[in-house]
């Protein structure tokens, strides 16, 4: 299996605050990946970092080898690397299935090729994707008007409607109903072998990062505090000390 | 609205705007500026309503519309027509490239800061004409006289007029129907999230604009010739009327929506044609009233309101 997305020893300064302190961590084709860390260990700024939302102040982000945090989010994108935000981006105003629509990886191209209606072949994946997460039943409702558990869904399922190599997940399952959680980690397993999306999962919950992820990396202070499997990271003390303050 | 319906309606408007002419002529000045007003606020709501951008400087590609056509018509050595159609054509090259330099510079900044920078171009292009000697300065320019019998030339321009805002019209109705729509919306909604999953969004914005500028310079040209005489305050860069005029009425009619800004565009012309005559010398109060309630008791448009009548009561059906 290669390596699909390599972080070099990235650094990001927030004014005086380094969010991000040399990180370094790879993905690997094929694999889910898990990141954890307690508030403020910089793992949601280095999903910006990663995906070009925010301009990195030191090292290298490589994805399938190529070296890209020089590039913006739109290129970066259509290159096939992807991520969902921790509250949630949806298009509010627009329905679900226009939501899934505008999300398709056809939607990449130029102005030409935008004046266009959606072909059906994408409408009907679309559904399946809809009926995929759950939300086939809402496909006419405006994404606004959705619980934000169902947006996140929404969020999840455009996501995969843009085909990505690599998704980056930032708490897929904050705002989610619990008696649904093991459905999602079903899906997020589904979407990894079935559809061959690569995944890099920030969460909060133990339990679900546990079962999910086979690689995780723990981030404290903007640094790597620990990385293995997850039997390793849960024995490790380093990380029980960030979390909980004990050694 | 099915598109049955669609159809329904624009026939009804054919109708209207064929044989209206020649049944009421008196009224077919207002007529044609009905139609100018009708241009004004669909191009107006593809950027404001669609697409997220409120800009107030639209009056600019008008205003170019404007100049080019008197100009070439003054200058050109051609027969009537030929110089306006040749100044017509100058003058949407000149608006789409005047779309695509601001649109690349103006359409990087969002929200207020948008409307505001737009703001300035219109007020920029109006003091920039005031104080050309080649397009006349302050004093603006006439237009050649219309060639044909007495009479005419008012049927000319109100055709010409209602053509250019049904060809808008079934423009924009096609191309929101396609997936450039859905990206103006995407824009709209959450542009961050939209260059995030890959849309290419700078130029689909500015692309928007060249074709809100070619609808407008073409409506431009025409009515300068209809008006006779263009002021560079009062007529081509008309910020403080048409450049406003066009948010109003898009507003009123219900932003985003296929027929609100045609919708907009009726009420609004009729409601300010019976101000003038009944309200005379209170016609800008009565106008700055409507605003305010336009604002308070429709803040989504004459359709969206519509929307939400039926919504409520097919909720309270079910």
């Amino acid at each position: 299996m290669s390596v699909m997305l390599e972080v070099r020893e990235v650094t990001k300064r927030f004014g005086g605050v380094v969010a991000n302190d040399r990180i370094s961590l790879t993905v690997t084709q094929g694999e889910i990946a898990g990141l954890i860390g307690p508030n403020g260990s910089g793992k949601t700024t280095l999903f910006g970092c990663i995906t070009g939302t925010l301009p990195v102040d030191g090292g290298e982000v490589y994805f399938e080898g190529q070296p890209i945090s020089h590039l913006r989010a739109g290129p970066i994108a259509r290159l096939g690397l992807l991520r969902t935000w921790q509250q949630t981006r949806i298009y509010g105003e627009m329905t679900c299935a226009e939501n899934m629509a505008i999300s398709a990886r056809e939607a990449h191209g130029g102005l030409i090729s935008l004046l266009k209606p959606v072909p059906a072949a994408t409408r009907i994946r679309a559904s399946d994707l809809l009926a995929f997460v759950g939300l086939h039943e809402k496909r006419d409702e405006r994404g606004g008007r959705l619980s934000f558990g169902q947006q996140k869904l929404l969020e999840f399922a455009m996501a995969l409607m843009n085909e990505p190599k690599l998704l980056l997940l930032d708490e897929p399952t904050a705002g989610i109903n619990p008696t649904l959680i093991n459905g999602l980690i079903d899906r997020l397993r589904r979407a990894n072998a079935e559809l061959g999306v690569t995944l890099l999962v920030i969460e909060h919950n133990m339990r679900v990062i546990m079962n999910l992820a086979h690689r995780i990396t723990c981030l404290a202070h903007g640094e790597v505090l620990a990385e293995g499997t997850p039997d390793e990271i849960r024995d490790d003390a380093r990380v029980l000390d960030a979390y909980l303050g004990v050694a | 609205m099915t598109k049955l319906s669609d159809w329904h309606i624009m026939g009804v408007l054919a109708i209207a705007g064929l044989g209206l002419p020649f049944l009421a002529p008196g009224l077919i000045t207002q007529l044609s500026f009905l139609w100018l007003m009708v241009i004004f606020a669909l191009t107006w709501d593809m950027l404001g309503g669609r697409m997220g951008y409120n800009s107030f400087g639209n009056i600019l590609f008008f205003g170019i519309g404007c100049y080019a056509a008197a100009v070439v018509q003054r200058d050109a050595g051609l027969p009537y027509f030929e110089a306006l159609a040749l100044g017509l054509a100058l003058g949407a090259v000149l608006a789409v490239a005047a779309a695509l330099l601001f649109g690349a510079a103006l359409l990087g900044i969002r929200g207020h800061y948008f409307a505001i920078g737009t703001l300035g171009l219109g007020i920029t292009a109006a003091e920039v004409a005031a104080g050309w000697d080649y397009v006349g300065a302050g004093s603006g320019m006439a237009l050649p006289l219309f060639p044909g019998a007495l009479g005419q030339r008012e049927f000319f321009f109100c055709f010409s007029l209602f053509a250019v805002a049904i060809v808008c019209f079934l423009f924009l109705r096609w191309l929101y129907g396609t997936r450039f729509g859905l990206a103006l919306n995407a824009i709209r909604d959450d542009q961050d999230k939209a260059d995030a999953m890959g849309l290419r969004t700078t130029p689909i914005k500015v692309f928007a604009w060249c074709i809100a500028a070619f609808f407008l310079s073409i409506s431009g040209g025409l009515a300068a010739n209809m008006i006779g005489f263009i002021d560079p305050r009062d007529v081509a860069f008309a910020g403080a009327t048409f450049g406003v005029w066009m948010v109003l009425m898009a507003i009123l009619g219900g932003k985003g929506t296929l027929w609100g800004p045609v919708l907009g565009a009726v009420v609004f012309h009729i409601t300010q044609e019976l101000f003038w005559t009944y309200l005379l010398g209170w016609q800008r109060v009565a106008l700055g009233l409507l605003i305010v309630v336009i604002v308070v008791f429709f803040p989504q448009g004459i359709m969206g309101w519509i929307a939400e009548r039926r919504a409520a009561r097919e909720g309270a059906a079910s």
